[in-house]
């Protein structure tokens, strides 16, 4: 059994203007040591997927389905039995870590009190595996800056704060939500060279949340591309990238402007992304795809296997080959 | 190159912050923030210059300093022939006709009580009062039809459009003077990949009509290299290189560009696991406090002690490259 299963997941919100369903349908699996890589726009859904297995969804949401840690499932849990697991055994980096530290407690206090309530240790040994956490991440002069507050710290240094609290208790799974998208590009390499680093020693299997393309290359065995609250494609890194199979990952990688070469016009996605309270019937992305055909948005596609490519799950009425003929321009 | 007048000449350009002073004796020396120190370049007409460089280099700072948002200390900017620090509001207000701007947030820089219509007729109201009413209104639903918006939308508020179409109305609003040249703050930074591509793609075909210029200023480097036809590299207020695209991008020269591009991650991961990354270390320093001599010098690989004396001045290494720095 794999560490993290989970299974037809499902997000919704009451809100005033009905139930907006945010999340619909999602399952993977992560072994230990793995990556897996959730790609989307804003709105698509990537967050919510994670907050529902953190159980930190906000308070007019629901999820459904099943997500299996080591054979519990986090979305039944009491909120007792989620605690005993959250920060201990499950991790999570937030996107801002500005928001996401407590301003009024020192470095100190809040990485000592999840060691003190997870692993029973005294004050003053939690302050030396603290100690030991933050130089695993690479903050210089660990044990004065221990006593530092948040706002003492850069950005990618409270970023650092972050993976290193998320860490204390060696976690099997570490989420990420967004981890570098508030950090400059040589902070954010530094980041994704220690995130890499710490999978290696430690085995972390990692859930990747991102918009960036090129950190879910550098990072990810697994990829899932979400649109609309739905899976869209889902496989290796290998094939999302190389032999993208859905019209949306296609656009996607078409509207990247490339920093290895120079480009003309860059590919873009006609529209807007979608309202998620106004949902079309039928696929999702059929508003915005060149290549929509008339059934496509009245009738929903199933996430059906690839017969060509191991292990690629994709949702969309078109054939594999019909795509990769209309991506270079013919017409199938 | 033929001898082309620049349409924009900035030289020695700079921008400092007097702070309070964090001593309590009162005769401290004010403590002073170099936010742009010492920045020259010139703009051709139609031309795009790239600015790239991380948070806190001086981009925006720099891009408000030219139109006079924030006033320069020292050196010079001088507009066609005309040297405009130091002039009139006046003369400001004239220049601002011709040179516009495009901001980072394109919802928070635009009027909430205002409809998309008022919103592209205040430049034209604000600098050719005497025109009539009927003629704004022409030009405004031209303009809209020309960023891609309908012509309906002309009576809406900002908050009912999505963000890629609020970028929209920004450009319409800084283009519908028809400047000469435009300057974007970070302008496709807050859209989705999606988004991001149409609004480029927007700029660079109103840019090949009107033969705008540009000042492209942007953090994503892939974006600046679609864009751009020269590339500015800023490193905490001064520049590190100022070279063609082609040179900046395929033979990078300074320590600083070669560590900024090696940092970016590419989507296509057979590349991405074997490429061999030239991380920087360390944190930025504080530009309150920053180092002697090179102001690279405190995360540069090959840095040696004469860095730290002299500070190395924009030097051109051929004819399309200038680079900061007396080891390369």
């Amino acid at each position: 059994m794999a560490l993290l299963e989970v299974s037809n997941l499902s997000v919704q919100f009451e809100t005033p203007d009905g139930t907006v369903t945010a999340v619909n349908g999602l399952s993977f699996e992560l072994e230990r040591g793995q990556t897996v890589g959730i790609v989307g726009e804003s709105g698509s859904g990537k967050s919510q997927t994670v907050l529902a297995m953190m159980g930190l969804l906000a308070s007019n949401g629901h999820a459904s389905g099943q997500a299996l840690f080591d054979g519990q499932d986090l979305l039944s849990l009491s909120p007792k039995a989620l605690n005993s697991i959250r920060g201990n055994r499950v991790a999570m980096i937030f996107q801002d870590p500005m928001t996401s530290l407590n301003p009024y407690l020192t470095v100190e206090r809040q990485m000592t009190e999840v060691l003190e309530l997870h692993k029973g240790m005294t004050r003053a040994q939690a302050r030396v595996r603290a100690v030991q956490a933050l130089d695993a991440v690479k903050i210089p002069e660990a044990a004065r800056r221990l006593g530092m507050y948040p706002h003492e710290f850069s950005g990618g240094m409270r970023q650092r704060v972050m993976i290193a609290m998320a860490l204390l208790c060696e976690p099997d799974v570490l989420i990420a939500d967004e981890p570098t998208t508030a950090l400059d590009v040589t902070v954010q390499a530094q980041i994704i060279a220690l995130l890499r680093e710490l999978q290696r020693e430690h085995g972390t299997a990692i859930v990747m949340i991102t918009h960036d393309l090129g950190v879910v290359a550098g990072l990810c065995d697994q990829v899932m591309v979400l649109y609309g609250g739905r899976v869209m494609e889902q496989g290796s890194a290998e094939s999302i990238f190389y032999q993208p199979t859905h019209p949306y990952t296609v656009g996607l990688l078409g509207a990247l402007p490339r920093i290895e070469q120079d480009g003309t016009t860059l590919l873009a996605i006609p529209g807007a992304p979608p309202n998620m309270a106004h949902l079309p019937p039928g696929c999702p992305f059929s508003e915005r795809c060149t290549w929509a055909e008339p059934r496509c948005g009245s009738e929903r596609p199933a996430l059906t296997a690839v017969p060509q490519q191991a292990g690629v799950l994709r949702a969309c009425h078109r054939s594999p080959n019909q795509i990769a003929l209309l991506a270079e321009g013919k017409t199938p | 190159m033929t001898a082309r007048t620049p349409l924009l000449s900035v030289t020695d350009l700079k921008v400092h912050f007097k702070l309070a002073s964090d001593s309590a004796w009162p005769w401290a020396a004010p403590r002073v923030l170099k936010a742009v120190d010492g920045i020259s370049f010139d703009i051709f007409p139609g031309e795009t210059l790239g600015i790239v460089g991380e948070s806190g280099c001086g981009k925006s700072t720099l891009a408000r300093a030219v139109l006079n948002l924030i006033p320069a200390n020292a050196g010079s900017i001088i507009w066609q022939g005309q040297e405009m620090r130091g002039a009139s509001a006046d003369v400001w207000q004239g220049l601002r006709k011709s040179v516009q701007m495009i901001f980072q947030d394109p919802l928070a820089s635009l009027d909430p009580r205002m409809t998309i219509g008022q919103i592209i007729a205040e430049p034209l109201h604000t600098h050719l009062p005497a025109l009539p009413q009927a003629e704004v209104m022409k030009k405004v639903r031209a303009m809209m039809t020309k960023v891609g918006l309908t012509e309906q939308q002309i009576n809406r508020y900002p908050h009912e459009f999505s963000g890629g179409q609020c970028q929209r109305i920004g450009i319409a609003r800084a283009l519908v003077l028809e400047p000469k040249l435009v300057i974007c703050d970070e302008p496709v930074s807050a859209l989705d990949v999606s988004i991001q591509a149409q609004i480029i793609n927007l700029l660079m075909d109103l840019q090949a009509q009107m033969g705008l210029a540009l000042v492209f200023i942007a953090h994503d480097l892939a974006v600046v290299r679609h864009i751009s036809q020269r590339v500015m590299v800023m490193y905490l207020g001064r520049s590190m290189e100022l070279a063609g695209k082609q040179a900046i991008y395929q033979s990078p020269r300074h320590p600083y560009t070669q560590a900024l591009l090696s940092a970016i991650p590419t989507p296509d991961p057979r590349r991405e696991r074997h490429k061999t990354q030239q991380l920087l270390q360390g944190e930025l320093p504080s530009p309150m406090n920053p180092p002697s001599g090179c102001i690279f010098r405190t995360r540069c690989p090959i840095a040696t002690t004469a860095c730290a004396e002299q500070r190395p001045e924009l030097r051109a290494l051929n004819a399309d490259t200038e680079v900061a720095c007396d080891f390369v």
